[in-house]
């Protein structure tokens, strides 16, 4: 964390603010990923993942978070990256949507990056359909990209639910 | 777990004393009669439901009873009765508390609504007796004359529901003048602990509520029971009677392998695709009358559960009622044995759908469940609620114009929103109701001012019209109302509606001749059929039918009602039988009003198939079903 800290929680979201913002990155197929550190409840390994039959893919299942139901939505799937190899690593990010928690899965979370405003922008014209669905703008890093993930349009276009 | 469940007769314990008090101070002669006591529910539901239902049984007792003399006067004993049954239904628990009182006095209840501003005398003319009682949930509502220290302070029925609804639940009354009011405390599930049992199918578990099961069988090649095919469907012989199976990975279509999600553990290991071990256990379950077996790999023990919702985005899956966490901390699926027997339309619809609908319909005179709602002009406007399939209010800011219609996205889909006509603009502010009709893969959204009510009643069109969009118009709830069109908005959202489903699904149209003597169900069905590719024909009664077989005629099915004036469905289908020019033809029963002897009886004069009129769904399915059994006989 930085210096930020006491931050209001709006203005740590917003991007387009010229203060620096705090973000949790994670990798999904090679690609990075920010998602804002408030939002952002738990990160675990999961050990055991109940499949449920019949569900959109992207829900990979439920899992026991602590006695609380979490549904588990593979990131990679979500956002049309190649399966994972079975066996492979998978780190599950837990967030809340609408009192609701939702658990993320990715191939590894990396560290919270303190963030300035100019290095974001807006997404690429080019972007893929998938990643511009859910992605709020892009972070220039020194050495990659960062996706920053918004995370109501990462459950809410799967739900489908209206603002109920 | 098991202590978590205490019987609910625990919360009962001080009420015969209560009572006892109450009927010394209040003059009057009361018994209390307490029957399910033994019914478990949560500790925690239970502490809280104690005081409303303290409540509630002081409520009877002082306004509910009357004084002796009244009673006596009114011709009942003088000993009046508050009863308290408290049991298990459909995943609630339910808890009536009744009396043989006087019942509600409507009149005041009605004076005090206007006097207190909550409705307007011409509000209360339309509502229904019930609709009106239940003005005694609201806040500071109390029709007692004089405040006694047992009620009437005005904190009365408003806490008691608040109470209940803080746990989820429901109360409402029903009170016949004279003879006494039921209050109904519906307490759900998803609170209550359930015993489920635990089985396995492709090495996934889920649990069943053990509700729902009658017995467990082991179907073997080499034992007695044995699970037999016909054709594709499996049946076993049980105690010399047929039943249904499913497979459970059918249902859950497991039967490819689970997908490769990722690198997690997905449970069991054994999971073994394609191949089913020889021992298969048969879960038989109950849904209302209809008994079928749930066929799985592995059973294992029951469990007490605490069903948990699931999480939004997979509420839409219907065979799960919830989920939970076991004993282990491994999290499983709950299934829904309902959810599943609807699912497995060809079971259920044969068998239980018509017979429970036919029970339904058979109460009211050919009554329908309509939704009335306002649009456009102030003339309420009316849809039978089988064709909405929900009802969603969004915010108009998510509204968006393309192509030169509105859109919006919903369910991860584009969905059309049409207007009731073009005059009217949809709202550019606030919130927007809409009513949602589907299809198969289509859905569109029809803009509406304000859903009024859903009424039961009977639907006689009394006029036509010839405006679009309107079928025409009934007296529905005492007032002229504008019966709606669906399939014309279908086609204002997807003008292609008609000509895609008729490409995808029906090679060669198919002929229908539709007989129904309604006006209005010619209308609805004839577009639902034709939506469904098939070429109708649709005449007004049996004469007209014979008619059109006299002039040479012929079609693939027939869809006839069985209630017509003149010559009836039944008399039809017999003379159409015994003739050789269209013996062949399949016919399919239509009716609002179905009985289970009807049914029999319809089978018995050769309709292939008997349907709810108003089940669309189950009409064509039975269509389908009927016209490829007779394509393959032909």
């Amino acid at each position: 964390m930085s210096t930020n800290t006491m931050q209001t929680d709006n203005e740590a979201r917003m991007p387009g603010n010229t203060a620096t913002s705090d973000y949790v990155t994670m990798s999904v197929g090679g690609q990075l990923f920010g998602i804002p550190v408030l939002e952002v409840h738990d990160v675990f390994v999961p050990s055991k993942l109940a499949h449920v039959p019949m569900a959109p893919p992207e829900v990979a299942g439920v899992l026991n978070l602590r006695g609380r139901i979490v549904t588990a939505i593979d990131l990679r799937q979500r956002l049309g990256f190649e399966p994972r190899d079975p066996g492979a690593q998978v780190m599950a990010v837990v967030i809340e949507y609408q009192g609701e928690p939702y658990s993320l899965l990715v191939d590894a979370v990396g560290e919270v990056l303190s963030l300035e405003a100019n290095c974001f922008e807006r997404n690429p014209s080019n972007l893929d359909a998938k990643l511009r669905d859910v992605s709020e703008g892009i972070f220039r890093l020194e050495d990659r990209l960062m996706v920053v993930i918004q995370l109501d349009k990462i459950i809410l276009l799967l739900n489908g639910a209206m603002a109920a | 777990m098991k202590t978590r469940m205490q019987p609910i007769g625990n919360a009962w314990q001080k009420l015969p004393r209560i009572v006892r008090d109450l009927s010394h101070e209040l003059g009057k002669k009361i018994e209390l009669k307490m029957i399910g006591a033994e019914t478990e529910l949560d500790r925690q539901v239970l502490e809280l439901i104690k005081d409303p239902l303290t409540h509630m049984i002081r409520n009877s007792a002082d306004h509910g009873l009357e004084k002796p003399d009244k009673r006596q006067a009114a011709g009942k004993t003088d000993l009046g009765t508050i009863k308290l049954n408290a049991y298990h239904e459909g995943g609630h628990v339910i808890i009536q508390i009744s009396d043989d009182g006087a019942g509600l006095n409507i009149e005041r209840i009605k004076q005090k609504a206007i006097s207190s501003g909550l409705a307007t005398e011409a509000e209360l003319e339309e509502m229904s007796d019930l609709q009106i009682g239940n003005f005694i949930f609201k806040a500071g509502f109390s029709t007692a004359e004089k405040i006694t220290s047992v009620s009437g302070r005005g904190v009365g029925m408003d806490v008691v529901r608040t109470n209940i609804e803080k746990i989820g639940g429901t109360v409402d009354v029903r009170s016949t003048q004279g003879k006494g009011s039921v209050f109904t405390v519906k307490i759900p599930l998803t609170l209550a602990i359930v015993s489920a049992l635990v089985v396995e199918s492709y090495g996934e578990r889920f649990a069943i509520p053990q509700i729902s099961v009658i017995e467990l069988v082991r179907a073997s090649d080499n034992s007695e029971h044995k699970i037999e095919q016909l054709k594709s469907s499996p049946v076993l012989r049980l105690r010399d009677q047929l039943l249904p199976l499913v497979y459970l990975n059918d249902v859950l279509r497991m039967n490819r392998k689970a997908p490769p999600v990722s690198g997690i553990d997905g449970g069991q290991d054994n999971l073994v695709a394609g191949k089913r071990p020889k021992d298969d256990f048969v879960v038989v379950t109950q849904v209302g009358a209809f008994r079928f077996g749930i066929v799985v790999d592995r059973v294992f023990d029951t469990e007490e559960i605490v069903v948990k919702p699931v999480a939004p985005i997979l509420r839409h899956i219907s065979v799960f009622s919830g989920n939970t966490i076991l004993g282990d901390g491994s999290v499983i699926m709950i299934l829904d044995p309902n959810g599943i027997a609807n699912m497995y339309g060809n079971i259920a619809v044969d068998q239980d759908e018509t017979k429970v609908e036919a029970a339904v319909t058979e109460e009211g005179d050919k009554k329908v469940s309509l939704l009335i709602f306002r649009a456009g002009d102030d003339t309420p406007k009316a849809v039978p609620l089988s064709l909405v399939a929900r009802l969603e209010e969004l915010d108009c800011s998510i509204v968006e114009h393309s192509n030169g219609r509105d859109v919006i996205q919903y369910r991860g889909q584009l969905m059309p929103l049409v207007r009731i006509s073009d005059n009217y603009p949809l709202r550019t502010e606030g919130r927007q109701q809409m009513l949602v009709f589907t299809d198969e893969t289509r859905t569109m959204g029809l803009a509406v001012d304000e859903i009024v009510d859903i009424v039961e009643d009977v639907l006689k069109i009394e006029l036509t019209s010839d405006t679009t969009g309107i079928v025409g118009t009934a007296v529905i709830a005492n007032a002229a109302t504008e019966v709606i069109d669906v399939s014309h908005y279908l086609v204002v959202a997807f003008p292609d509606w008609f000509e895609e489903s008729r490409k995808t699904r029906v090679k060669a149209a198919r002929r229908i001749l539709l007989i129904d003597d309604s006006p209005f169900f010619r209308n609805m069905l004839a577009p639902v059929l034709g939506t469904a590719g098939y070429k109708v024909t649709a005449v007004e009664n049996a004469e007209q039918a014979l008619a059109l077989r006299d002039e040479g005629f012929t079609f693939d099915a027939i869809v006839s009602d069985i209630e017509m004036p003149g010559i009836s469905g039944f008399e039809l289908a017999s003379m159409i039988k015994a003739d050789e020019r269209w013996g062949d033809t399949p016919i399919v029963a239509i009716s609002a009003h179905g009985t289970a002897d009807d049914f029999e009886r319809g089978r018995a004069v050769g309709f292939s198939d008997y349907v709810v009129k108003m089940d669309r769904g189950a009409l064509l399915r039975s269509l389908t079903e009927t016209l490829s059994v007779y394509g393959e006989a032909v």
